[in-house]
Parts: structure tokens; sequence; C-alpha cells
């Protein structure tokens, strides 16, 4: 089940859930101590441990054999991280047919583990990430302390490894004053919410992104429960200002204005794309138009640069992807 | 001239630190830079996140302050690379380091005692062994935390008397 081309729970607010897990080996030094073969030998551990012959939805893949647009198209899917596909040398991906397990191995850690699901489901991605988890420890030693849980690379993430996360598409909220204070709220109960795109600066599209900030003295359960709590107050709130600016005669114009440019442009570059289809969104979840969800969620992600090369298969310039992008978004919104 | 180490070989390679604010040098051959941990020092160049992590460390009152520098019999890591880098080694690092890593996991996490799962071998494994005073004391902060959040001021008070002794080693 792809989480970008399903619905689940709470998908006109929440795009996806996440949950990671940072995992070391025992025996081996963290990866910045590590040659460009020790790394590969630690990613075959890995590999033999998971990829079985019961288990055909897995594959392997090393990050030197792929075409750098097809690693960037993984990061824009949010499936590795930009650093990962940055940087191929002894590096390895297990990514599932259905793209919602992707474990990097050799990024800052040995293991990253990644369950991502459509929508707010938080408990079912969990169970997932530790059947897998389980997996692992089973034949593997993994490094742990007592003390301070298990150890990674970055002290930030000792204790259970574990960022859970949920990508908001957050409109209305952005779009009034209480975003900056919501922000402020988040962060004194444990948690971080930030743009989910574009690091740091102006969120685009108005999606952001809520996880968990502590990882250490706090179960894997109480970080999912305290941030399934605060993500559906924050659903609750985006669905209220929803209502309330969509009485604002200029909202829904703007909603129809973004929508008849994506329906008729020729030409369309990412950012335009991106800002507008947050319009299109709102007005079709709120049923002003009629266009499915997973419609505009499977273009959110697939109209990004890298990901539109890899379905075309080819390196095109910008200007030639602005055209095809601009087709392929009248084609889906005919 | 000669290696500081095993006064044998040439030295090739020059380490320049600043101890206590005063400039060092040390000069190794190869093989013993090599076995103290000092090659492959440009690896963390290609990183980008270390100016921002090592803030972390920057300010722990043991930054910098190792005269003999201890390292990490695995991976060769001293205190001084993870803090430049904001990287620890290896696990091991992390039972080498301890007491002086404490601190700034505490600053992170504002917490220090795991509360997660445990995986399966480390249960078995797992060794009854004699606590370091900033254990107890970041024990003893836990539950002081406790003790204010659920309005238990006396015996916050005791908590608070009793980190202070041990802080002064009494």
């Amino acid at each position: 089940m792809k989480w970008y081309t399903n619905n689940a729970k709470d998908s006109d607010v929440v795009l996806s859930t996440r949950i990671r897990l940072a995992r070391n080996l025992k025996n081996y030094p963290f990866p910045t101590k590590l040659n460009a073969s020790a790394k590969m030998q630690v990613n075959e551990l890995v590999r033999d441990v998971l990829i079985d012959e019961n288990e055909k939805d897995l594959h392997y893949i090393v990050m030197q054999d792929l075409p750098s647009y097809q690693a960037v198209s993984l990061a824009e899917k949010h499936l590795i991280s930009p650093e990962f596909a940055s940087e191929s040398t002894g590096r390895a991906l297990i990514l599932s047919d259905e793209e919602d397990i992707s474990i990097m191995l050799c990024e800052e850690d040995h293991i990253r583990l990644q369950v991502i699901y459509p929508g707010l489901s938080l408990d079912e991605a969990f169970e997932k990430a530790s059947e897998l988890d389980k997996k692992l420890e089973n034949s593997l030693e993994i490094a742990f302390d007592e003390r301070i849980g298990y150890l990674t690379q970055c002290p930030t993430n000792l204790g259970t490894g574990m960022r859970a996360s949920v990508m908001l598409h957050l409109p209305a909220l952005s779009k009034s004053s209480a975003m900056a204070r919501l922000a402020s709220t988040v962060s004194k109960l444990g948690l971080t919410l930030r743009g989910a795109y574009g690091e740091g600066s102006e969120p685009v599209g108005d999606i952001y992104q809520l996880s968990n900030q502590v990882t250490l003295g706090i179960s894997e359960e109480a970080a999912i429960k305290n941030l399934k709590s605060i993500a559906a107050q924050i659903v609750q709130q985006e669905k209220q200002a929803r209502s309330a600016i969509l009485k604002d005669d200029e909202m829904v114009d703007k909603i129809f204005r973004a929508y008849g440019i994506l329906k008729s442009a020729r030409m369309i570059t990412c950012s335009e794309f991106t800002s507008l289809v947050s319009y299109a969104r709102l007005g079709a979840a709120a049923g002003l138009i009629d266009i499915p969800l997973e419609t505009l969620g499977k273009l959110l992600v697939e109209m990004q640069p890298a990901t539109l090369n890899s379905i075309t298969g080819k390196a095109n310039t910008a200007q030639e992807r602005d055209k095809i992008r601009a087709q392929k978004i009248r084609e889906a919104l005919k | 001239m000669l290696c500081q180490n095993c006064s044998k070989r040439q030295a090739v390679t020059h380490i320049k630190r600043i101890v206590n604010g005063e400039a060092t040098e040390t000069h190794l051959c190869s093989e013993c830079a090599h076995s103290l941990g000092y090659d492959g020092l440009f690896d963390n160049f290609s990183l980008n996140i270390p100016d921002f992590f090592s803030s972390f460390f920057g300010d722990s009152p043991f930054a910098l302050s190792s005269e003999r520098t201890e390292r990490c019999e695995k991976c060769g890591s001293s205190f001084d690379d993870i803090i430049k880098t904001g990287m620890v080694g290896c696990a091991n690092c992390y039972e080498t380091f301890y007491d002086k890593l404490l601190p700034s996991i505490q600053r992170i996490h504002g917490r220090s005692k795991h509360a997660g799962k445990t995986p399966p071998i480390s249960k078995e494994a797992s060794r009854p062994k004699e606590k370091t005073t900033s254990e107890i004391i970041s024990e003893k902060e836990e539950e002081m935390k406790k003790a204010i959040e659920s309005q238990n001021f006396e015996q916050a008070a005791v908590l608070r008397d009793e980190i202070k002794a041990l802080r002064e080693g009494k």
C-alpha cells in the first residue's frame, strides 16, 4: 500500500505516518568509522537476515547501481534521506514492492528501518516496524546498553532510537496566526513541527511534519501515544480552521483559480504546482471540486523533478520537465 | 624527527592540539598514528552535520580537558574526536566515555535512563554491575523530577541534598 496513492484515516489532513528505528550492530564500529568494503559487509549481513525465501516482497539495492535521479526520486518519496541519496559509496537499501518498508543501510547508523503508511496509522506502522526489528534482533547482536538504550552514532537518537512522524497538510492553519503558536506549544511537549519540504525555510505547499524529539527516558508506546494525541488535536484544529476560511469568497475563488490553472497550464514549475495543489487539495477535501484526494497525493509526489525523470526514464531539462509536468497534471485531472 | 610514541621510525603524522589553552604538538610515525586512531582524520570532513551537533558537547565541562588522551580500545576514538564530529565512534565508545558523555546526553534528552524496550539478547546477557556515582546522581535526579511533578516537595528536598552530597564527593 503506497503511502501516496492510498487513503486512510484522516487522509484529508494527514498525508502519511512514518516510524523510523535506528539500530547498529554491536561488533562493528559506526558507519563513519567504516570503509566502503566493511560497510558492504554490514549491509549484506542485514540483507541475509531480512531477505529469505519467504520474503519475496523485499529487495536489496546497492546504491551505487542506481542512477542518481532514481536515488533522488526515492528521497522525494521520503523513502530515503536526501543525505543518503547524495552519497552512494558503501550504502545499500532494502525496499518493499509497495514502498511501505525502506531500510537504509550504513546511513548515519548501520540500520535505519522505516515503515511508512498512508493517513494517520501510527499503531499499525509501529507494529510492522517492531516485527522487522524482532527479526533483526533474533539473528544479529544489536548495540544496546541497559542504561541508555539502543546505541546510535549520534547521541540525539539514544534510547528507543525511534522517530515517529506524521506528515500534515495544514493549508488553513498556515494561513492563520496559529501556526507559530502551535509550533512552540508542541515543542514544550517533546515534539517538533516543521515544514516537510525545504528544510527550515517557509514550508512549501503547507505541508508539515510532526515528530517526537526525545528518544531517551520515554517508552515507544508512550512516545507514540503522545504524538497521536497531539496529531489528533492538530487535525481537529485544522478542520475547524478550514470550515472557517471556506466561508470566505476570496478563498473559494483562489481554490477554483488554482484548479483552473492546474487543468489547463501548458508549462508548470514544481514550486508553482506545489503551492497550487495545496489549494486544490483543500477544495477537494471540502468537496468543492470533484477530484479524489489520492489523485492529488500521487501528483504531489510524482511531479517532483527527479521522480518525473524516473517516470519518463531519462534526465530531462527543467524546461522539458515543466512541459511534461503540465501534461501529466492535465491528464490526471481530466 | 623520530616518532614520539615508539622512538624508532620517522614521524610523518603531526598533530597539533589545544589542551587547556596551550598548543601541543605530537609527532608520530604512520604505524603508531594508525594504532592510536589518527588515520582517516579527514573522513569526517565529508560529513556536513558535525558543526551543528558538536554544539551539544561544546560547553561540556569535559571538553578539551583530557591531558592524557584516553581512547576507545575498539575504534580508537578519543573524547575530543567525538566532540569535534558530534558522532560517537562505536558502541564501545559509550562504555569508555560513559561518564563524560552523560551530561550531554542528559542535556539533549532531559533524561538519562532508557525506558523503552530491550532486545532479547541483551536481556540474557544482562550483567549485574556496580553503579558509578554519575549513574546514581542521574537516577536520583530522575526521582527528584518525579517527586516535583507529583508535588512531593519534602522527598524532592531530601533527594536534592543527597545529590549535592554525592556531587561534592562525600
